[in-house]
């Protein structure tokens, strides 16, 4: 029941994804961060398998990182995307990796873009994507609601929304989101919508 | 003698390993390089041979990051380093993978030592010829760290050295005037060792120093201008002090 969806707004792109990690019926925590920041202005939201989503976008960031240590300069989103979908096409007749993946980007010379990378090496460019069970209900409400350019506002109100809908349409929803966002000044962590907070650790 | 240096690195009778010797003197004839190791800073300098008019500079970069955190400077030939470098680099990200944790200072030039080694001791190769000077912060402790490695493989940690042309007059100079320093009294340092053997000017020197909060930073010729500048007008106030004469009785 994982969920994760991204959205392109108006010199920013944002990435929501769920964070509970499940293992059958058991949740082992609620809090886990499915946004990986791969490197100073690009987000990699990804959902799938625990054990090849990890696998798979660690072996991605340090990737990304020795390109720039290499070149002096950082991939390009439109690069990184092109090399994720190659690791996982490469994967794919062999042992594929089970990983669905969002990869949102800020570029200074074409601004925000997202990135459809699925877990048969599917790529698109796109505005607006989502993946999971959620995805039946995030991507028609985007439908309705997205228009090209939207604010932070906006676009913060159209996540929330599309949260809204996956809490009370899909039947196991996960009860927390993380909402990671990009543009010109870096990736960083926007915000948490949550439901269940983890009990706090009592000091002695 | 003749007999001994082939291609493959075997000792001669009396106990030599001729082409890590070799190497060393192509390590000799390279430019000099100089490390200092400050409470909170640790510099690189690197002698700058005067660039052909048309070529572009800056794609001659002679100090070099292998992590946020660790930088290196080296003597000797200039495309072994290159070959080295990137094993370090990709080491650096994959003990990051592995073990989630980046590495130690002592580390990565264990590994480069032990590459350089491992080419002192395989057929049909020939020892590194260069010899590598490593900084950085040791990702836990916080402690600044200096290092160099040789062809033959071996390291060991410094507070300050020298390599490449004329090491052995900046290895004196240092040995001379060290002494604990922080901040821009260690790029001082560094800059007055490599004046030592180097024309003055920032056009000659490449000097980057790094700190624990920003990682590594390549000085602009023109702040290195400045601080020539300043150590010479102090070289120049320590003669006329000297030469002025004495007013205590």
């Amino acid at each position: 029941m994982e969920c994760v969806f991204g959205l392109v707004g108006d010199g920013f792109a944002l990435v929501a994804a769920d964070s509970s990690a499940v293992n059958s019926i058991l949740v082992h925590k609620s809090n886990e961060d499915k946004i990986m920041i791969l490197d100073s202005h690009k987000l990699l939201g990804a959902s799938g398998e625990a054990g090849d989503r990890v696998q798979f976008t660690e072996y991605i960031q340090k990737n990304v990182h020795l390109y720039e240590f290499r070149n002096g300069i950082p991939l390009s989103t439109a690069a990184a995307a092109n090399f994720t979908r190659g690791e996982l096409a490469q994967a794919l007749r062999k042992s594929p990796y089970s990983v669905n993946i969002l990869l949102a980007g800020y570029d200074k010379d074409i601004g925000p873009s997202l990135y459809y990378i699925d877990y048969i090496a599917t790529l698109h460019k796109v505005d607006k994507g989502a993946f999971g069970y959620g995805s039946f209900f995030s991507l028609s409400m985007m439908d309705r609601h997205y228009h090209s350019g939207m604010s932070l506002k906006e676009a913060v109100d159209l996540v929330d929304k599309c949260i809204v809908e996956i809490r009370t349409r899909l039947v196991v929803s996960p009860p927390n989101f993380v909402i990671k966002i990009v543009d010109k000044d870096g990736a960083r962590e926007y915000a948490w919508r949550e439901t269940i907070k983890d009990a706090e650790v009592p000091t002695a | 003698m003749a007999r001994y240096d082939r291609a493959i690195t075997v000792f001669s009778p009396d106990g030599h390993l001729f082409q890590v010797e070799y190497a060393l003197e192509a390590v000799r004839k390279g430019n000099a390089a100089v490390g200092v190791r400050g409470t909170d800073v640790i510099v690189l300098g690197v002698e700058k041979k005067s660039t052909p008019k048309l070529q572009d500079s800056r794609s001659v970069r002679k100090i070099v990051s292998l992590d946020t955190h660790i930088a290196l400077a080296c003597a000797g030939l200039k495309a072994d380093a290159r070959v080295l470098i990137n094993r370090a680099r990709i080491e650096c990200q994959s003990h990051r993978l592995t073990v989630e944790d980046p590495v130690t200072v002592e580390y990565i030039t264990r590994y480069i030592a032990g590459l350089q080694q491992k080419y002192t001791q395989s057929g049909g190769v020939r020892p590194f010829g260069l010899s590598a000077l490593i900084i950085g912060f040791d990702p836990y402790s916080g402690a600044p760290a200096l290092y160099q490695t040789d062809p033959s493989g071996t390291f060991s940690a410094w507070k300050a050295n020298a390599t490449g042309r004329n090491s052995n007059s900046m290895r004196e100079f240092l040995e001379k005037n060290y002494k604990e320093t922080s901040g821009q009294e260690t790029v001082k340092l560094a800059i007055r060792a490599l004046l030592e053997v180097v024309e003055s000017g920032g056009k000659n020197i490449e000097i980057a120093v790094m700190t624990k909060e920003q990682g590594l930073r390549q000085l602009e010729e023109s702040e290195i201008d400045a601080i020539v500048a300043e150590i010479e007008a102090e070289k120049a106030a320590a003669e006329a002090a000297k030469k002025a004469p004495s007013k205590d009785s």
